[in-house]
């Protein structure tokens, strides 16, 4: 396309095929076909969050933090108060009553924050932290919170400061998830430290004490994430993924997820040691309680955490790093990356298991268990018996930036956020149309007529 | 024995049954009835005397010095004058001022008083001259003059009658905008002009007690001299304390009229100002020095005062302001802005303005639809404008019925408009004293005498300065025009040479073959030369007059030998009629119409600027061929590279300015490079159904001219343009944006061998699913497949149409059905809601599906500019204005291109 408007110089042969799978603009399957462009940031907007049904929250580099109505692309409010980017943003409904939402905010000027999104209000505010916080937990079951930045603070509901952790290092918590029985599992750097939560009769005695460091990883964690009550899930740098038991912490599955080179085998395996390692960091993870998927390099990569084993791959599923994913339940799956795409995805049964034609389509892929297998050799026959395919059933094109995050709104739509300062909603169009329709019945009504 | 034609006829009289009435017959307001004439008269070559060539505008003064004289027209060209005499008319039209207004000592008051007055409407005709005329009087002040008043006139002179006539409350309501702006800044330069004064008069007063002191001191007792100076200062205090009172008159005049949002009269009232001239103490000591530092700070002009003689020379080689001095800048320019608008709403012949009147009464009904392809008025301010009318500005009933028929139609119109008169004065009279209602009161006794005298309903009205004028008081009016008794003999009034007689009414005039012309000439100058030269261009020579007779007024220039000089063709046009015509007896009777408004006519926010010849500088720009190279060009060998591209400026070379709203008639003029477009690119189908989808197309090229051209061609295809044509973006230079998409739907896009061109074109690539793409370079269209048949009816390459201006209008009705239809389906409630309860969405799904595709028999691609129509009138119909904070809807689909090439 771009070659004929350029004019047509290069002839067609010229440039090198993609290896990337691109849809064409025909894609049936894609139900979004209507946007809007939600302005309102200044700078990077890299957090989303849903407050309810309707509601939901962006925050970006810019310091503020917008409350959209996702049915009418309105901003609703402007939460104003950190003079840096923010750097976690968290729902916090507290126990009591779960209607009412507050909005947890962190930043780089070291302050935390709550808002109340129906108002506008800053509701509490902490600053001059520390360090300031990389993550966001909520507690709710506790009516607790934890930040977690160079060091990890347990919070209440009134901003008291409960707990405090001793500097880690300078890399801090990257990540924080819950784990059953009152354990708290963190990303830092390397290892993942495990916490558990002393809770005592009055909040104010609570204590937190280390138990455990899990050091099997390589290189430093990118992403962390609780499958169910019984496992978690890391992902590392250089393309680990462990899967950990939520209770004894033990490794229950270790895969290393490298992309091979695709034809010229031999020369590329010396290759392969020296290369960017980002082609294989494993920068998210999503999962539906059965299977987890990866974002690794440009790629996606499906894993049964049930089965132990792959279930789909695609090694190139964008033009650039994967920088979100998420899991719907019918199979299908969805990605953003910084080629500025987001990309739907189905899971399907490949239709002749064997053909070799359609494994080479996408590429040849390696993967190895770094306890067990050290050569790349596949074994086709086995990894392909519970293999299923990665089809693209849809692309969402319309910011000019990585798109650094995405959420569903369930049937309300889909949303995008980048570093192009934008926000955007895509929705069902013919959804819309059909409200739209109504909404133009129900006036008419109230107007008697035209 | 009854025969059976009688029982027919019985049966029909007695009516069984309802009588048919068929739904396809126009109704009576808009069927045009046949011409009457016979013989080879045709409706556009009657009768013109007019010495001038095109409807002007002529303003004139009563100078105390010299008498009446003209003093502008508009528009400013020999050419349209002609050998008429502005001179002679300007007496005419002055000498029948019923302004009662003056400034003077009204018994009871000190001080002289400004009367406010309003200003007088009059209809004013010279069948010799063959000029029919508009005049409103108004009256201006002028520290200077006599009275202080200058009065003055605008007149709309104009060589059919009835076009006045019938036009008469449209061209009251319009120049009474350029009057009030007018007499706005006539105000605030009167009151500056006071000042100024009044610093004079202050430096005067204290030299003269200086003075007076020193003789008292120098010689002890009073000398004549002492006593002289005494006299003096005393008189210059009192004209000190005249001329503050004046200011404060002038200062407090009402401004309720000026609350306009469209004007900035917070300089015409301030407050604080006249606070000042109230609180000013009399200086008794003026620091003699010409230190005036507290007269000068207040205001912060350095005005030095000067000593005021005792007497001051009222002479007659003194220098009377011009019209321009006499008005604030601003103000001055707003008016003219206002008046050229003027010339061009009535430019034109008479049925051309009626129907276009109709036609913007009809597309104001339509307002849920009427955004999406029409030219965009502002319809609140139309409302406005009705309710300055009180209610009855054009309603379907003061329609003309028969616009070109005799004497029933005129009447009517004609009382209907009187009726409104009636109905525009009586709910302001409570609230202005304006002492007019004497006059008014007065006149009915003088007519029944007149009646019985002259068995016509008229009367001799002496009253008032212009001797013998006639005057029809509008109170009596509607005898008089139902009366059907026409005075046709001349009405010798009193003497003079210009009898201003009293036309008892229209219908006098009406079809009487003399002076009812129906006046082909102002609106063949209609679009002045450059029309002309448009149709020049492809126009094919038609042999007879009759046949042009059908879609435009403007046709009938097409009569005239195809390449002319514009003088030249205006000038045998002017032969032809005079020879077509036997020459009418100059029976020089003058029509006379007279009301007072008591009207404070709003100054109505105009938020667009009226440029002057907006449409002759863009015509210009459109075609700038020169004369030579006209010639050359037929109608299908001409191509769009042809069109010189030297104008670089984006403002100069946009089809459609930015700041001015879109109208019809340069949709109109597009059309003709729409025809090209649609004769040469065998895809013009395909680029047509993107527009029509909303789908941007984007027109890439080098050539900043020949893209321009291309989006001038395509604007008529844009669905919901916006009023300054927001939806198009002619001449674009950088990389675009998604967001953009929404707004702009049709986008001419420089193609460039810079950084800046690569990354414009990663965005069209990056978004070539949200539009198509026509490259002008390579003649190539990437856009979806049509298959449909609506645009292959609205775009055929093998259309026998070949003007643009009829081209257009068979894209616009086109369009309309479209949108009728597009209306009918977003408005069709089993269409879009479940039946019954049980019934699923799906299966409305289906029956909507259903309806497009066997009851229209839409293809897919139809549905598609159907329901994209339906998407636009829904957010317009629920558009709240609160909901302003919503971003704009994107709709697209996920539909594949194809690559056209020629």
């Amino acid at each position: 396309m771009l070659r004929w408007i350029l004019g047509g110089r290069e002839a067609p042969g010229a440039v090198e095929k993609s290896p990337v799978m691109v849809i064409g603009e025909e894609q049936p399957k894609n139900v979004f076909t209507e946007l809007q462009v939600l302005k309102g940031h200044y700078d990077i907007v890299r957090f989303l969050v849903q407050i309810d049904d309707l509601r939901f929250a962006s925050g970006g580099d810019d310091g503020l933090v917008l409350v959209w109505n996702i049915q009418t692309g309105e901003c609703l409010q402007e939460l104003r108060g950190h003079t840096q980017q923010i750097t976690a943003v968290a729902v916090y409904s507290g126990p009591t009553d779960g209607t009412h939402v507050h909005l947890l905010t962190a930043s780089s000027d070291r302050a935390l924050s709550m808002w109340d999104p129906d108002t506008g209000n800053r509701v509490k505010t902490v600053s001059d932290l520390l360090s300031s916080a990389k993550c966001l937990l909520v507690l709710h079951h506790l009516d607790l919170w934890i930040s977690g930045g160079n060091e990890m603070c347990m919070w209440d509901r009134n901003f008291s400061l409960l707990w405090r952790t001793d500097h880690h290092s300078d890399a801090g918590i990257s990540a924080m998830i819950e784990l059953p029985k009152n354990c708290i599992a963190a990303a830092v750097d390397k290892e993942i430290v495990i916490y558990r939560l002393n809770i005592a009769s009055s909040e104010e005695d609570t204590t937190v004490s280390e138990i455990c460091r899990l050091t099997d990883h390589q290189d430093s964690i990118r992403a962390l994430i609780s499958v169910s009550d019984q496992l978690f899930v890391s992902g590392s740098h250089v393309g680990e993924l462990i899967v950990w038991d939520s209770l004894n912490w033990s490794v229950q599955a270790s895969e290393r997820i490298l992309w091979g080179e695709p034809r010229p085998a031999p020369q590329a395996e010396i290759k392969l040691g020296a290369q960017k390692q980002s082609e294989m960091s494993v920068r998210h993870l999503a999962s539906d309680g059965e299977l987890i998927v990866a974002a690794v390099g440009s790629g996606l990569y499906v894993y049964n955490v049930m089965r132990k084993s792959v279930v789909a791959y695609r090694k190139t599923a964008h033009d650039s790093n994967v920088l979100h994913t998420l899991l719907l339940p019918d199979g299908q799956l969805m990605s953003c990356s910084e080629d500025g795409s987001v990309r739907m995805w189905e899971l399907q049964d490949l239709p002749l298991p064997a053909e070799p034609a359609s494994a080479g389509f996408f590429g040849m892929w390696t993967f190895g268990r770094s306890s067990k297998q050290t050569n790349q050799t596949m074994k086709k026959a086995q990894e392909i018996l519970g293999l299923r395919m990665l089809e693209l059933t849809g692309d969402l094109i319309g910011h000019s930036g990585a798109v650094q995050m995405f959420i569903s709104m369930g049937e309300r739509g889909l949303v995008t956020c980048s570093t192009d300062h934008l926000v955007i909603a895509w929705k069902n169009g013919k959804r819309e149309s059909q409200l739209r329709s109504f909404d133009l019945f129900c006036k008419l009504e109230q107007n008697g007529g035209l | 024995m009854i025969g059976s034609p009688d029982l027919v006829a019985f049966t029909k009289d007695d009516g069984f049954g309802e009588a048919f009435v068929d739904p396809w017959v126009l109704p009576e307001e808009f069927s045009v009835p046949l011409c009457t004439h016979g013989g080879n008269v045709t409706p556009w070559s009657a009768t013109n005397l007019a010495k001038f060539t095109k409807d002007f505008i002529l303003i004139s003064e009563f100078s105390e010095q010299v008498g009446p004289q003209p003093l502008l027209t508009i528009p400013d060209d020999p050419r349209v004058i002609g050998t008429f005499d502005l001179n002679y008319f300007s007496l005419r039209i002055m000498s029948v001022d019923y302004q009662a207004s003056f400034v003077g000592h009204l018994p009871g008051c000190s001080y002289p008083k400004i009367n406010f007055v309003e200003d007088s409407k009059v209809v004013l005709g010279d069948s010799k001259e063959g000029a029919f005329a508009y005049v409103h009087h108004l009256t201006l002040y002028d520290l200077e003059a006599r009275g202080f008043v200058r009065p003055f006139c605008m007149a709309y002179i104009s060589a059919d009658e009835r076009k006045i006539m019938q036009q008469f409350q449209q061209l009251s309501l319009q120049f009474s905008k350029a009057s009030e702006l007018l007499k706005a800044g006539n105000r605030k330069a009167f009151a500056t002009e006071l000042e100024k004064k009044l610093k004079d008069l202050e430096y005067t007063m204290a030299v003269l007690h200086k003075e007076a002191e020193r003789h008292k001191r120098n010689n002890g007792c009073y000398s004549t001299q002492a006593i002289e100076k005494a006299n003096e200062l005393a008189n210059a205090e009192k004209s000190f304390h005249e001329h503050k009172d004046l200011l404060k008159q002038v200062k407090s005049f009402p401004n309720r009229k000026s609350k306009g949002p469209g004007f900035s009269t917070d300089s015409l009232d301030e407050p604080s100002d006249i606070a000042d001239v109230d609180h000013n103490p009399i200086p008794t000591e003026f620091n003699l020095d010409g230190e005036t530092e507290d007269g000068n700070s207040s205001h912060g002009l350095s005005y030095t005062p000067q000593l005021i003689k005792a007497k001051s020379a009222k002479c007659f080689d003194k220098r009377l302001k011009t019209l321009d001095e006499l008005c604030d800048v601003y103000f001055f320019h707003q008016t003219m802005d206002q008046l050229h608008a003027i010339e061009n709403i009535f430019r034109g012949d008479l049925s051309y303005i009626y129907t276009s009147q109709i036609e913007q009464v009809l597309l104001k009904k339509q307002k849920i639809t009427n955004f999406l392809f029409e030219e965009v008025t502002d319809w609140d301010e139309e409302e406005a404008v009705k309710q300055i009318c009180g209610g009855t500005h054009i309603s379907e009933s003061s329609l003309p019925c028969s616009i070109l028929s005799g004497e029933p139609g005129i009447q009517e119109t004609f009382i209907s408009c009187e009726e409104t008169l009636h109905i525009k004065i009586e709910p302001e009279t409570g609230e202005e004293e304006i002492p007019e209602t004497e006059c008014r009161e007065s006149s009915p006794c003088d007519t029944t005498q007149e009646n019985s005298d002259e068995s016509t309903y008229t009367e001799i009205k002496d009253n008032l300065s212009s001797g013998e004028s006639v005057e029809v008081n509008e109170a009596e009016g509607h005898h008089t025009f139902q009366e059907p008794t026409v005075n046709s003999e001349s009405f010798s009034s009193a003497s003079n040479t210009k009898d201003l007689r009293e036309g008892t009414g229209p219908m006098e005039h009406s079809m009487a073959t003399d002076n009812a012309t129906s006046f082909p000439n102002a609106s063949d100058e209609d679009d002045g030369s450059v029309e002309t030269c448009e149709d020049v261009v492809h126009a094919q020579v038609l042999p007879t007059i009759g046949q042009k007779a059908d879609v435009h007024h403007r046709s009938v220039h097409e009569a005239s030998p195809v390449i002319q000089q514009d003088t030249a063709s205006c000038g045998q046009q002017e032969d032809m009629t005079d020879e077509a015509v036997p020459q009418a007896s100059p029976r020089s009777s003058t029509f006379f119409f007279h009301r007072d408004s008591k009207q404070p006519l709003d100054l109505v926010p105009e938020d667009r600027t009226f440029s002057r010849e907006p449409d002759a500088s863009l015509l210009l720009r459109d075609l700038d061929l020169d004369g030579s190279t006209r010639k050359n060009l037929d109608d299908t060998s001409d191509n769009i590279s042809c069109v010189s591209t030297s104008t670089t400026s984006e403002r100069e070379m946009s089809p459609f300015p930015r700041d001015s709203p879109v109208t019809v008639k340069q949709k109109r003029r597009a059309g003709q490079s729409a025809l090209k477009f649609i004769r040469q690119y065998p895809f013009a189908q395909q680029a047509i159904y993107s527009l029509l989808r909303g789908r941007t197309l984007v027109v890439l090229g080098v050539d900043e001219g020949t893209v321009r051209k291309l989006v001038n061609a395509l604007t008529i295809f844009v669905p919901n343009l916006g009023k300054y044509g927001e939806r198009v973006h002619p001449w674009l230079s950088c990389s675009f944006q998604l967001a953009d998409l929404h707004n702009w739907k049709l986008v001419g896009l420089h193609r460039m061998a810079s950084p800046t061109g690569s990354g414009m074109l990663h965005s069209l690539n990056r978004y070539s699913r949200y539009i198509s793409i026509l490259d002008t370079d390579n003649k190539t269209l990437r856009c979806p497949l049509y298959r449909g048949s609506v645009v292959t009816h609205m775009a055929d390459h093998r259309t026998q149409i070949k003007r643009g201006g009829t081209y257009y209008m068979h894209v616009q009705s086109m369009l309309t059905e479209l949108t009728s239809k597009a209306f009918l389906y977003t408005f069709c409630h089993h269409l879009h809601l479940p039946i019954s309860p049980t019934e699923g969405l799906d299966a409305v799904a289906l029956r909507r599906r259903d309806f497009l595709h066997h009851q229209w028999g839409y293809s897919e691609e139809d549905c598609r500019i159907v329901e994209f129509l339906s998407e636009l009138i829904k957010n317009a119909y629920l558009q709240r204005p609160d909901q302003q904070t919503c971003p704009p809807v994107f709709c697209f689909n996920f539909i594949s291109s194809l690559l056209y090439k020629i």
